[in-house]
């Protein structure tokens, strides 16, 4: 059960440390213009043997984890390309959360701008979440709770924290190019003020591409 | 006033608005784009019927899916690669965004043109839907990878949403040893405080060893902070880096070149202003490296041996060995290769590929091995050719390229078969990057000129210069 600020559901372990954002969207699937179609590529090279077989020991291969909808990762996950197809993936999969102890930081922004939920929780909490994962004969149901900011499984409840901003992203879904748009003004009068200081800066793309291709 | 740090500095110099506590609307001097990361974010603009806010602080290249045989007309031939490009090409022209398109003599890797036509200057700041923008601390601008939907944003409005990042310094001081480079350097760094011991920090380098660094060498060394997690990397700029700039930048005249002068003069930390956290390393440490494992942090001397999985890291040690087909204790030098890749945006430079060609003058790409050397512009590969490196090269028996990404991420044709072992100059030694099964050794242009000529890992050390 999914409300606006709740995520529940089944929670997968995945506690493989510096996942990068080649292994969760590889590069054979990041040749499309649109952003259909990735739930396909995730974590591909795991999911799929060399041949293109199913590996029926990955857990999200597991008949009991078609559900998931909570990654339990391990440090670091995301880091690497700024591919942010690798959260459009991991959404179109199914996965609304990823629980880990530290986030790439282009992931993070990337998952935030999507409001795919990156919950960072020490990494005491996240092996216990891991514990008590592997423990149980079936998937363990985690609930995440954005409005209490609270963590959920049958063993344990732990806090987390969210930037306000992020909460807000989250919580109200909002247009973040809309908001900066209303200071439109400001950009301006900046960008004129800035460019009175620094006016090699000024049109610097534009200028160089024309004095190279006039060379 | 209160001391600041140079990176407070751009941050300060470049605020629209602050938003909140954490993150302020900061302005953008240059946005770069390529074909893969770009079109989701046009294609969000238009949906919303909005315009690219100001066209010429944005500029464009074909690089990831472009093709490297070095044949005068390039032609992309998968089907989707190709509408990426077309695509790109829509995009510019619909909004007046200048672009290095596919057949441009100029085209080349985002991080390789962008400085070497003048586009970067101290100051700046610089964003790019790629990780590897941290590349232009090497002049003092503050360059960092965004995600598409910040593409977007940059589009839309020329700024970004930035949350503040901590200041780190990392101290350098004393004198690589000879046939020891900056590539050495980084990935030494990288070993020392792992895949994510400059998360959340933009790093500054500092330090004798720093001041010795060509900017080409620099750019190798911020390029590969992201590795650490780094949000951005810092060099103040100094003499080299207004030279670097003043021979690029014709736009630029007398009176605009003095008033440069005196802003980029104050473009350095202030005596006594804060870093959260303080690194420092003695140069004479650094011997070349050379990575085990399927992350850049994954590395050791190449006269070490490989780690046995203990330790915190028992599992991942494990997991990469497996991977990469090492064991514990076995010596990295002399291990064979099948192919050597010299290229990418960490190390594909007019002075990397002359410490290729001084490596592979007088002798000849080992039997049984494929070398590929691909420049990472138009400008560096002409600049190859007059100089007669790609003749030195081309004699010894590497293939010489047509730039691009290439086999960096083997987004395009040239891809690695699942087992063949690669020395690389590239920046990523992920699990299946330069192709599925494939096992990627980083180090510098260099070494993986050694391991060309030999066959195997070898330390260039021991060859000494040209054999002639
Ligand atoms: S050379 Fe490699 S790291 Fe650099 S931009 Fe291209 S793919 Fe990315």
């Amino acid at each position: 059960m999914t409300e606006s600020h709740r995520i529940g559901g089944i929670a997968a372990p995945l506690n493989i440390a510096n996942l990068d954002t080649d292994q969760i969207m590889p590069k054979q699937f990041l040749r499309g213009i649109d952003k259909k179609g990735l739930d396909k590529g995730l974590l591909w090279d795991l999911r799929f043997d060399r041949e293109g077989h199913i590996r029926h020991d990955f857990v999200l291969n597991r008949p009991e984890f078609a559900n998931t909808r909570v990654l339990i990762a391990g440090p670091n996950f995301g880091c690497g390309s700024s591919r942010e197809h690798a959260v459009w993936g991991l959404q179109q999969f199914g996965i609304q959360a990823v629980i880990a102890s530290s986030f790439g930081e282009i992931f993070y922004s990337n998952a935030m701008n999507n409001a795919l939920l990156a919950v960072i929780l020490p990494q005491d909490d996240v092996s216990r979440l891991l514990d008590e994962a592997h423990r149980n004969s079936t998937p363990l149901n985690i609930e995440i709770d954005v409005i209490s900011m609270e963590v959920r499984s049958p063993g344990m409840t732990r806090p987390f924290t969210l930037a306000k901003r992020h909460r807000r992203m989250f919580l109200e879904g909002l247009d973040m190019i809309g908001a900066s748009l209303a200071h439109k003004a400001n950009i301006a009068a900046f960008a004129q003020h800035h460019w009175s200081r620094q006016p090699w800066v000024r049109d610097i793309a534009r200028l160089t591409k024309h004095r190279i291709d006039n060379h | 006033m209160y001391p600041q740090t140079l990176y407070r500095k751009l941050v300060a110099s470049h605020t629209v608005v602050e938003l909140d506590e954490q993150n302020v609307l900061l302005f953008c001097d240059l946005h770069l784009m390529n074909e893969y990361t770009s079109p989701q974010a046009f294609a969000g603009l238009h949906e919303q019927e909005r315009e690219v806010a100001m066209p010429g602080q944005n500029v464009a290249t074909v690089s990831h899916i472009i093709p490297t045989h070095p044949i005068a007309q390039r032609i992309i031939q998968d089907p989707a690669s190709a509408l990426q490009a077309s695509n790109l090409k829509r995009n510019c022209e619909r909004h007046d965004i200048p672009l290095f398109d596919t057949n441009d003599v100029l085209q080349g890797i985002e991080h390789i043109i962008a400085p070497e036509h003048g586009m970067i200057r101290p100051g700046m700041v610089v964003i790019c839907g790629d990780s590897h923008t941290t590349t232009y601390g090497a002049l003092g601008a503050l360059g960092f990878g965004i995600g598409t939907s910040e593409v977007e944003h940059v589009l839309a409005t020329q700024t970004l949403v930035y949350r503040l990042a901590e200041d780190m310094r990392i101290r350098v001081d004393g004198r690589l040893p000879p046939g020891v480079t900056s590539k050495d350097l980084i990935l030494m760094i990288i070993s020392r405080i792992g895949a994510q011991g400059a998360r959340g920090y933009v790093v500054e380098f500092c330090g004798s060893a720093i001041d010795d660094l060509s900017i080409e060498a620099r750019f190798t060394l911020c390029n590969m902070a992201v590795e650490a997690g780094a949000r951005g990397a810092l060099i103040a700029p100094d003499q080299k880096a207004v030279d670097y700039v003043f021979a690029r930048v014709a736009d630029m005249d007398t009176e605009q070149r003095r008033q440069a002068l005196s802003y980029w003069a104050t473009l350095r930390s202030d005596e006594g202003a804060e870093f959260e956290v303080e690194h420092r390393f003695d140069a004479a440490d650094v011997a070349p490296y050379v990575t085990w494992g399927t992350s850049p942090d994954q590395a050791i001397p190449v006269t070490g041996k490989v780690p046995a999985a203990t330790g915190p890291q028992r599992s991942s040690i494990e997991k990469a060995l497996n991977y990469t087909g090492l064991a514990a204790d076995m010596p990295l030098e002399g291990l064979a290769v099948q192919h050597v890749f010299i290229g990418s945006c960490t190390n594909a430079r007019i002075e990397d590929l002359r410490e290729v060609a001084a490596v592979a003058k007088g002798r000849r790409v080992a039997p049984g091995v494929r070398a590929m050397v691909v420049p990472g512009s138009g400008a560096v590969r002409t600049q190859a050719e007059s100089e007669g490196i790609a003749q030195v090269l081309i004699d010894a028996g590497f293939e010489w390229r047509k730039p691009g990404c290439s086999m960096c991420l083997a987004m395009n044709d040239d891809v690695l078969a699942s087992g063949q072992r690669c020395a690389s100059s590239t920046n990523r030694n992920f699990e299946g990057r330069q192709g599925r099964g494939a096992i990627t050794h980083l180090m510098s242009p260099a070494m993986a000129a050694a391991a060309a000529v030999t066959g195997h890992i070898t330390d260039v050390r021991k060859l000494g210069g040209p054999n002639d």
